[in-house]
């Protein structure tokens, strides 16, 4: 018994939360078929736990510091009273839902008249609801087995957005998620899960932003499905600024059908570790896929994209593009897994990514991998890393442009390679002033 | 004396221990055009990257006052808005940067500095307009991100478009005839050459002749190993493209200075 104690696993005190919380409370967290659901990412976590930069997969990324903290899931709803012009994109025309603390406030969210049958709102709501349209899509594309995170949250989530696109529908305006931290509690545990549904030729514009309103040692755990259906047109963007405090973990799946049109990008400018996992895969023919993101980190950030892209079907482009921006000594993390199946015939899979170093101490560890069974395909891939250009400060100051001025106009314009590929008009000018702004508040970033 | 824009006095400089600029003397009035011509390797370039502030090179004597103050002292934005304007050799690509919005934070930090409001950017483009017109530039150019994917007579034709809007004092121009092909070079020299002014001054550096049959000097200087061998009119111009750089150089070891 003593020795048993002694040998108490890193993964302990979740089952305990576990358990206190989904088997002896009952079935109050979602429909009957979520708990087993739930039930395989707790056992899974027990296997797997935490990653270490033992996994091949987090070599460059600690999350030790998530590990020592202690394990607070913030599963009940709080109060609050919330400004929301303080957050960026709250001025856009868009249908919003906001989650104070990964719950969803109601009295905070608006959502504009829709088509029929178009759902936009709270994935508890939903589940309470309608769980069999669910049921189709919840877990079967973010398996529990990736990570110790995804199993984490698909053990604890409670809530999240939902949002259903039936075929041939359009939602005009964007949707926009903001995820609003308030817990000042070190080890606070948010784990939002997103499901987005949309079918067959329909149109949707989903920005998702997390964000902060205090600074704490807090943790954002968030898991989302992106299910995209033929000849969809689907922009998604997504944008973290927690506090410099916070640590930010997310996966995002996204299935993608014949035909269809996706772009998804990825702001990261928050948190002091964070971590993206993108898992695209390519499940249709003809379809063209876009990762686009920036990374922006100052003072001991820490900021990793980890991508999978799938090529499973033939004639599919997909194009990641990702510049980083590092300062201080802060850390960049790019992995581009490129995989084409042997069936994906005329795949054309391109993959960049450009870093920016502001800082003798910044680093960035890039690592490309295409993995290849098909024989007739174009795939490339490059990565830089470089200074900002003598040559051009010297060009713009012998103009009368000065120093720092001069730094913050090829500092931006590096910047503006990705944020012009955003296609939603007001939500890429506002990505474009924040980055302005940031720069001429603090040279250092 | 009171006219003088530029006043070289013994200069020396050079990069790494290498001495390239060996005593250099250099007088330019207002209203003047000067031409400096030379081989290669004589340290005509040299010459333009210093007086613009080029970082990289050390000045060990001598010293240069642009009217009357400390030019080597100053910054190369703060040379920019006193009015000193190089011509690049090889302009600089800068992708992602708006030529409109480059050229118009370019020129109202230069007004700001002579006093003049700043300029909106609609103002800016009927500012710019007409001389855009003088230097043949199409209507989409200023959209386009500086110098990325520009030709080489754009390029030049962009830089004297760029003093055409700054109106400068002083004009550097290093080898702007370089890469340019006989109807390029006559719209830059045009663009030149309209926009001299009695209050204004030129140093044109050049390695051939042909751009001084357009832009016509008022003294003709030839630098040889980092000194000035021979000063004159424009007609030495004409003599050194008939008997080229080998005459001067024969007359100099014939003659020591």
């Amino acid at each position: 018994m003593v020795q048993a104690m002694a040998e108490m696993k890193a993964s302990d005190p979740y089952l305990a939360r576990f358990e206190d919380t989904f088997e002896r409370e009952g079935a109050s967290h979602g429909p009957a078929w979520l708990y087993p659901i739930r039930k395989a990412g707790i056992s899974r976590f027990a296997e797997i736990g935490l990653p270490t930069v033992k996994h091949e997969d987090w070599r460059f990324t600690n999350v030790a510091p998530i590990a020592r903290l202690p394990f607070k899931p913030l599963l009940e709803p709080t109060e609050a009273t919330i400004k929301l012009d303080q957050f960026h994109f709250t001025n856009l025309p868009s249908n919003r839902l906001v989650f104070v603390n990964g719950h969803y406030s109601a009295a905070l969210s608006s959502i504009l008249p829709q088509e029929e049958g178009v759902q936009i709102g709270s994935l508890a709501a939903a589940l309470a609801n309608d769980g069999a349209l669910l049921q189709n899509y919840l877990g079967r594309f973010a398996k529990a087995d990736e990570n110790g995170f995804s199993a984490l949250n698909t053990a604890f989530f409670t809530d999240g957005a939902f949002i259903h696109v039936p075929a041939g529908k359009a939602v005009r305006e964007a949707v926009h998620l903001l995820f609003i931290s308030t817990a000042s509690e070190a080890g606070a545990a948010i784990h939002p899960r997103n499901l987005i549904v949309a079918e067959g030729d329909t149109r949707l514009t989903v920005i998702e932003s997390y964000v902060s309103t205090i600074s704490a040692a807090y943790i954002t755990n968030a898991v989302e499905e992106l299910v995209i259906g033929e000849n969809a047109v689907v922009e998604h963007c997504k944008f973290q600024e927690e506090s410099r405090t916070a640590y930010h973990v997310a996966t995002q799946h996204l299935h993608i059908g014949r035909g269809a049109n996706v772009i998804s990008h990825s702001f990261a400018f928050g948190a002091k570790l964070s971590r993206n996992n993108i898992r695209t895969t390519l499940a249709g023919e003809g379809l063209d896929c876009i990762l686009n993101g920036l990374y922006i980190t100052g003072d001991e950030q820490l900021a990793d994209h980890h991508m999978i892209v799938e090529h499973a079907k033939p004639h599919c482009n997909s194009h990641e593009y990702f510049n980083g921006i590092l300062d201080d000594r802060s850390r960049g993390v790019f992995h581009g897994r490129i995989l084409v199946q042997q069936e994906a015939q005329k795949t054309d899979a391109k993959q960049t990514n450009k870093n920016l170093l502001l800082s003798d101490d910044a680093t960035i560890d890039t690592k490309p991998q295409l993995e290849i069974y098909a024989d007739d395909v174009k795939c490339t891939h490059g990565a830089t890393v470089g200074q900002l250009n003598d040559e051009s400060i010297f060009y713009l100051r012998a103009r009368g442009i000065g120093i720092e001025t001069a730094r913050r106009i090829l500092i931006h314009a590096f910047a503006g390679e990705i944020i012009d590929r955003v296609r939603c008009q007001p939500l890429r000018e506002e990505l474009d002033r924040m980055v302005w702004d940031r720069l001429e508040e603090n040279p250092h970033l | 004396m009171h006219n003088a824009i530029l006043e070289i006095r013994n200069l020396r400089a050079g990069v790494e221990n290498k001495e390239i600029l060996k005593g250099v003397n250099l007088l330019i009035r207002a209203g003047e055009t000067h031409a400096v011509m030379g081989p290669n390797g004589s340290g005509k370039s040299t010459l333009a990257q210093i007086l613009a502030g080029r970082e990289g090179y050390e000045v060990t004597q001598g010293e240069v006052l642009y009217k009357g103050r400390d030019l080597l002292d100053m910054d190369p934005e703060e040379r920019a808005r006193e009015g000193v304007f190089l011509a690049f050799q090889y302009p600089v690509e800068i992708p992602g940067v708006n030529s409109a919005y480059f050229l118009k934070s370019a020129l109202n930090e230069i007004r700001k500095a002579r006093g003049l409001p700043e300029l909106d950017a609609m103002e800016f483009l009927a500012f710019a307009k007409d001389k855009m017109k003088m230097l043949e530039l199409r209507e989409d150019f200023l959209k386009r991100s500086v110098n990325e994917g520009f030709s080489g007579g754009e390029k030049k034709r962009n830089e004297i478009f760029q003093m055409a809007v700054l109106e400068p004092q002083l004009a550097v121009l290093d080898e702007t005839d370089s890469g340019l092909d006989i109807d390029a070079l006559k719209v830059v020299s045009d663009g030149v050459n309209r926009l001299r002014r009695g209050n204004n001054a030129q140093l044109v550096i050049t390695h051939y002749q042909r751009l001084l049959t357009y832009i016509i000097p008022d003294f003709v200087h030839v630098l040889v190993d980092g000194r000035i061998v021979r000063s004159g009119g424009k007609e030495l111009a004409i003599e050194l493209e008939t008997r080229g750089y080998d005459w001067i150089m024969k007359h100099l070891e014939a003659v020591p200075a």
